[in-house]
């Protein structure tokens, strides 16, 4: 990539940034309904870990830090929906996906950068407030360590990447099925399940734990969870989290070109 | 036409009730309808419905897969609270749940045009977009509602029996009134809709676990301030025979259609105070 497009899609980053940034009374009410969740789970996770000391290796202050952690990140991540891919499958139902791919830019880079700004403000915006009032309020296990604090922000950021990854192939999948909805509520079901955002991971029973972890949306939550909590290995997520991202991407641009060919068609 | 309006603008209270009951029901079978002519599509949104709300049990299923109780209540009597918190909300939900999109039309101008139909705006409001899809929420808690009466360990008294559909209407009346006095707050605060989302989908979170499970303050909350309470806690905590956390006496358990009433009295002004204030965008 020349510096030229670096700065392109920093800018268009940046738009995506802006463009969340101005709906200020949404952000003001994402940020009281997240901590309203926030307080309903603490108080069933407290009750859980009352009767069960130590479930999935945690103890109840990092229970209670991963509800605020999930809180925080659930916009950022788009767990629950509400990323780009509404607008993609939009445009590739109108056709105006046609125009996108004659512009001198990457598709796929573009709606990243654009959905990397938006998380970067949701995080900000939306995340950090529900965090600090459970901080404040409820027993939390924080690190002390300023490398922990920042080897976790490494995992989010790849987060962010998966995250994407996967909600691209969701909104690809309108090349074929023209109306998204079915696919996209299936996608925000597996993420919710297997993000750790339902139940930390760790806390589900046998096989059914091994295998979500071992799934992609174990990136989103689960991994930087565990970073930050000191339960997990800082390079061992990076590499998982890595993996992921780029077999996801690398998927995305496949089924990307066999959707172009469809496009071409269907324009002829 | 012309006598219907004229009948909405002199007509008498009563008529107007009547009259929105009639434009609701004509909106909403229109939406039916309309839902009708893709049964296909209809069917899958209406599953995943059902399965985005069975996520909630699911999660409560794992809990249980890990421990045998849960703020001293066993998965049976949890499933009851459960089953009749989804049944309430999924019955709200399916009445109403559309007023969620009032705050798009007052930024968009387009409630103008539901102002100036002859028939009360409230009903247009609700009617609006009437997803028949919303049964799958219903559906859910109707299932874990019945598993809980199979499995549970009740002694039966007929005013045990006449309570339960008391409390189940009783408790989507009391969900109708938090979802209209959301609509009127969306009349001041146009892009916050999502706040209705905490009382809404956060109440009905919050009632699917015990209350012994939260913190006595919140519970006096769910009680006094937002009477949640009345939904399934009060009304549960008599069936199952267990004494309510802020040691109300035991006939509180029978006036949750007092407080429904109350709710909506309260929504009712809200919604008239909200529908004052509106100022058209003028677009």
């Amino acid at each position: 990539m020349s510096a030229g497009s670096g700065r392109l899609y920093v800018a268009v980053a940046a738009g995506g940034f802006r463009r969340y940034a101005t709906y200020r009374a949404a952000t003001a009410a994402g940020v009281f309904t997240n901590t309203v969740f926030g307080l309903i789970l603490v108080y069933t996770y407290l009750a859980l870990w009352d009767e069960k000391p130590q479930l999935g290796g945690y103890d109840q202050a990092q229970a209670v830090t991963f509800v605020w952690l999930g809180q925080a990140l659930l916009a950022a991540l788009a767990i629950g929906g509400g990323g780009f891919e509404d607008e993609l499958m939009e445009r590739i139902r109108t056709g105006d996906v046609a125009v996108d791919l004659y512009r001198p830019v990457d598709l796929q880079l573009w709606w990243l950068a654009a959905d990397v700004g938006r998380a970067v403000f949701q995080l900000l915006g939306r995340g950090v407030v529900p965090f600090v009032f459970g901080s404040l309020f409820f027993p939390v296990a924080l690190p002390r360590e300023v490398s922990v604090w920042a080897a976790f922000l490494v995992t989010v950021v790849l987060a962010m990447v998966v995250g994407f990854a996967l909600r691209y192939l969701v909104a690809l999948s309108a090349f074929w099925l023209l109306d998204g909805t079915g696919v996209t509520q299936m996608a925000w079901l597996a993420g919710l399940f297997c993000s750790g955002m339902l139940l930390p991971l760790n806390v589900f029973p046998g096989a059914l734990g091994d295998v979500v972890r071992a799934l992609p949306w174990s990136s989103l939550l689960q991994g930087p969870a565990d970073v930050l909590l000191g339960e997990a290995d800082p390079l061992g997520t990076y590499l998982f989290q890595a993996s992921w991202a780029v077999a996801l991407l690398a998927l995305g641009r496949l089924v990307q070109s066999a959707a172009t060919r469809r496009v071409v068609v269907q324009g002829g | 036409m012309a006598e219907v309006a004229e009948a909405a603008r002199t007509g008498v209270r009563r008529g107007r009730v009547v009259e929105g009951v009639r434009a609701y029901g004509l909106i909403a079978g229109m939406w039916i309808r309309s839902t009708m002519a893709y049964r296909t599509s209809f069917v899958l949104t209406a599953f995943g419905n059902f399965a985005m709300t069975a996520l909630d049990f699911v999660a409560i299923l794992l809990m249980f897969s890990r421990v045998d109780a849960l703020g001293g209540y066993s998965l049976p009597e949890v499933a009851f609270l459960y089953g009749l918190s989804g049944v309430s909300f999924g019955l709200a939900d399916l009445a109403i749940g559309s007023m969620e999109r009032l705050g798009r039309r007052v930024r968009d101008g387009t409630l103008d045009t539901l102002l100036v139909r002859p028939a009360p705006v409230l009903a247009q409001v609700a009617a609006d977009r009437f997803a028949l899809r919303r049964l799958g929420r219903v559906v859910q808690g109707l299932l874990v509602l019945g598993y809980a009466l199979v499995v549970v360990d009740i002694d039966w008294t007929a005013a045990k029996v006449l309570l339960l559909p008391v409390a189940l209407v009783s408790g989507a009346g009391i969900f109708c009134a938090v979802f209209v006095a959301a609509g009127a707050f969306q009349f001041a605060a146009q892009d916050a809709s999502e706040v209705a989302n905490a009382f809404t989908y956060g109440g009905t979170t919050m009632l699917q676990y015990p209350p012994t499970v939260f913190a006595l303050d919140l519970v006096r909350g769910a009680t006094f301030v937002l009477p949640l309470a009345f939904v399934n806690w009060l009304p549960a905590s008599y069936v199952l025979g267990r004494p309510y956390p802020l040691d109300l006496p035991g006939w509180v358990a029978f006036t949750p259609p007092l407080a429904a009433a109350a709710c909506c009295a309260l929504a009712g002004l809200a919604w008239r105070a909200g529908l004052r204030s509106y100022r058209s965008t003028g677009s």
